[in-house]
């Protein structure tokens, strides 16, 4: 990122992009609960979340298809909550890119360069310019049926940016295409971002490409947003169940608070054989009910027990998925439980290859074991 | 084969009797029935005789007129029903919009005569029956043809394409005229065509509503043949289903053709 590496934590600066407990109610569906959001200029933001959970409806009121039931929403300090969608300084690439199809792809460009009512030859300048950053030149007169699903999403973009909005918005701007192109494409796109300086919002219910694109990300679920952060916070240290178990796998363990001091809290989990000691610094009181959340990548699997300070469990291997580059282990704890533990495969010929039914010591850092409290 | 066999019956049912009137449009003999020789002096008389001229005038004239406004009008309703998903009696003004589809013809026509009488008591307007009259009845019925196949292109249509065009600062107007209409043309055209056709060959409606200074085509047909059926009817009536037939297969071609 070119810009301030982290405004959002800096409380001077000021957020380009303001959601001000914003709620949306259709009939008596709540699409949109009580959403207080702050993005800032230059930011890759993403609104992650399953389909209905009302991230696509958020991004509809800042484009200014839908007014909100409640709340405002300001950019760049004005309040827009009541200004229609050809007056907002946002543009918004759609899912479908609707591209005009009487159109050619620079005409398709022009469009929004003639409502604003400039010159042509202006017009003409600015569409060169576009299609070649988005090196689509050599395709200006053609109509979009003749194009692939990528050059259409080049266009969109295109047009987009030609507006040189404050606020790109894309919805599900990858979704059409092929994985392949998907992956090329994502960081295309940041690229172009970056080069351009556009606030880009995006929505997507795709987490890796999220992660990959996003300078933050906001998981919302049922119309709430749930928890703003950039990718590492999200993954790292989600703040509820819901984040750590929607982003990436997960393994969760339910349990009470046995213990609390400055070096963390120690949870009891009756699935586990022993204590968990947990770097969480908030000192719970005894008893307090609680979820210790622990990835999958962060759990060391192996034959011999682990060194003093670590947690572990015993198990046996119940099943191994190979997925070439990793490998994951289902393993099934003495009480039964199931834990998933993935490992990279460094060398193909291991000397000591785990097997199925393989009696195996799961173990890990309690920097590692998070407590999650909602 | 069965299924064939039927379908060549039913075909033959329908369209036996039309082929054959328009090879007796082509005879010489002044019986109907009974074949005298190649000849085309039907149509040399009918181009000759002005009350079907005029006749023919006055329907290419109510069709185009009221064609037209059909298709304004019913565009409109179908932009409204499609575009505008909640307001106040929506049901009720869809369900209007496509009643005269099944409303029985006769009733249509009896119950626009009997408007068009008290307007003309109360306000003296229409003037008596005449070109007005048939144009406003023609209209009424065919916009409901109208709004039917447009609406159906509009819901095909991707509506975030004119949400994209407001989203690049189009003003509503602008997105109807630059995005919509081009859009739903070939749905116009197809409309147009089938109120023209509608219109044209009408029958039961014009005859409550056309009077004895405007008569369209069909009314003056209708009267020839109970004076008895002549071969200049053969030719007039072979020219009608030319006409119509030919802009039935521009409006079915625009309607199923490009998307």
């Amino acid at each position: 990122m070119t810009v301030a590496p982290a405004p959002w934590t800096d409380p001077a600066s000021v957020p380009l992009i303001r959601f001000d407990g914003v709620s949306k109610r259709f009939g008596d569906v709540v699409a949109v609960d009580r959403v207080d959001l702050a993005i800032h200029k230059g930011e890759f933001f993403s609104l992650l979340g399953a389909s209905g959970c009302g991230k696509t409806t958020l991004l509809r009121m800042l484009a200014g298809f839908e007014a909100p039931s409640d709340g405002r929403i300001l950019i760049d300090g004005a309040d827009v909550t009541a200004v229609p969608p050809y007056e907002r300084p946002v543009n918004m690439m759609f899912q479908s890119y609707a591209l005009f199809p009487h159109m050619t792809v620079a005409g398709n460009i022009a469009f929004g360069l003639k409502q604003d009512g400039l010159a042509r030859p202006v017009i003409a300048a600015k569409v060169k310019a576009v299609l070649d950053l988005v090196q689509m030149g050599k395709f200006a007169d053609r109509k979009p049926h003749q194009l692939s699903g990528g050059q259409r999403q080049r266009v969109a973009l295109a047009r987009c940016l030609a507006k040189e909005p404050k606020v790109l918005l894309l919805d599900e701007p990858l979704g059409a295409l092929d994985k392949k192109l998907r992956q090329q494409t994502q960081l295309e796109l940041v690229n172009i971002q970056d080069r351009v300086g556009v606030t880009f919002v995006m929505v997507t219910h795709d987490q890796e490409e999220a992660m990959t694109m996003s300078s933050r990300i906001g998981v919302m679920n049922a119309g709430r947003i749930q928890q703003v952060g950039t990718p590492v916070e999200i993954y790292e240290y989600p703040q509820s169940r819901y984040v750590a178990d929607f982003i990436g796998a997960a393994n969760m363990f339910e349990g009470t608070v046995s213990s609390a001091s400055s070096a963390g809290v120690v949870v009891a989990c009756p699935e586990l054989a022993h204590d968990l000691t947990t770097a969480h610094a908030d000192p719970l009181a005894g008893g307090h009910p609680v979820t210790v959340m622990v990835r999958p990548e962060k759990m060391s699997i192996g034959r011999d027990a682990p060194a003093d300070g670590f947690n572990w469990a015993r198990g046996t291997v119940a099943d191994i998925a190979y997925l070439g580059d990793v490998s994951i282990y289902h393993v099934r704890l003495d009480s039964g439980r199931k834990v998933e533990a993935l490992q990279a495969n460094l060398r193909h010929t291991e000397r000591h290859k785990l097997t199925w039914d393989d009696p195996v010591f799961l173990s890990w850092h309690p920097a590692d074991a998070l407590v999650l409290t909602r | 084969m069965i299924l064939y066999v039927l379908l060549a019956f039913a075909y033959a049912f329908l369209y036996i009797p039309i082929v054959v009137m328009m090879v007796f449009s082509f005879n010489a003999s002044k019986l109907v029935t009974v074949w005298g020789g190649f000849s085309t002096k039907w149509y040399a008389e009918l181009l000759t005789n002005e009350k079907v001229l005029d006749a023919a005038w006055l329907s290419l004239k109510v069709a185009v007129v009221s064609a037209t406004i059909a298709t304004v009008l019913g565009t409109l309703a179908a932009v409204v029903l499609v575009r505008f998903r909640r307001f106040h009696g929506r049901t009720l003004f869809a369900g209007m919009v496509t009643a005269p589809l099944v409303m029985p013809e006769v009733i249509v026509g009896l119950a626009l005569l009997l408007l068009f009488v008290a307007m003309e008591q109360a306000i003296g307007w229409p003037a008596g029956r005449s070109m007005t009259t048939i144009v406003v009845a023609h209209g009424t019925f065919s916009l409901s043809f109208v709004t039917v196949v447009v609406r159906s292109r509009l819901d095909r249509m991707d509506a975030s394409l004119e949400e994209a065009a407001m989203d690049l600062g189009a003003r509503p107007l602008r997105v109807f005229l630059s995005i919509t209409l081009p859009l739903i043309a070939p749905a116009l055209l197809a409309g147009w065509l089938l109120a023209f056709t509608l219109s044209i060959d009408d029958v039961v409606i014009s005859s409550f509503v056309s009077g004895p200074g405007a008569s369209p085509l069909p009314i003056v047909i209708f009267s020839k043949v109970r004076l008895g059926i002549s071969p200049d009817i053969n030719a007039l009536a072979t020219i009608v289903v030319a006409l119509v037939g030919v802009a039935m297969a521009i409006a079915g071609r625009v309607a199923l053709g490009r998307r």
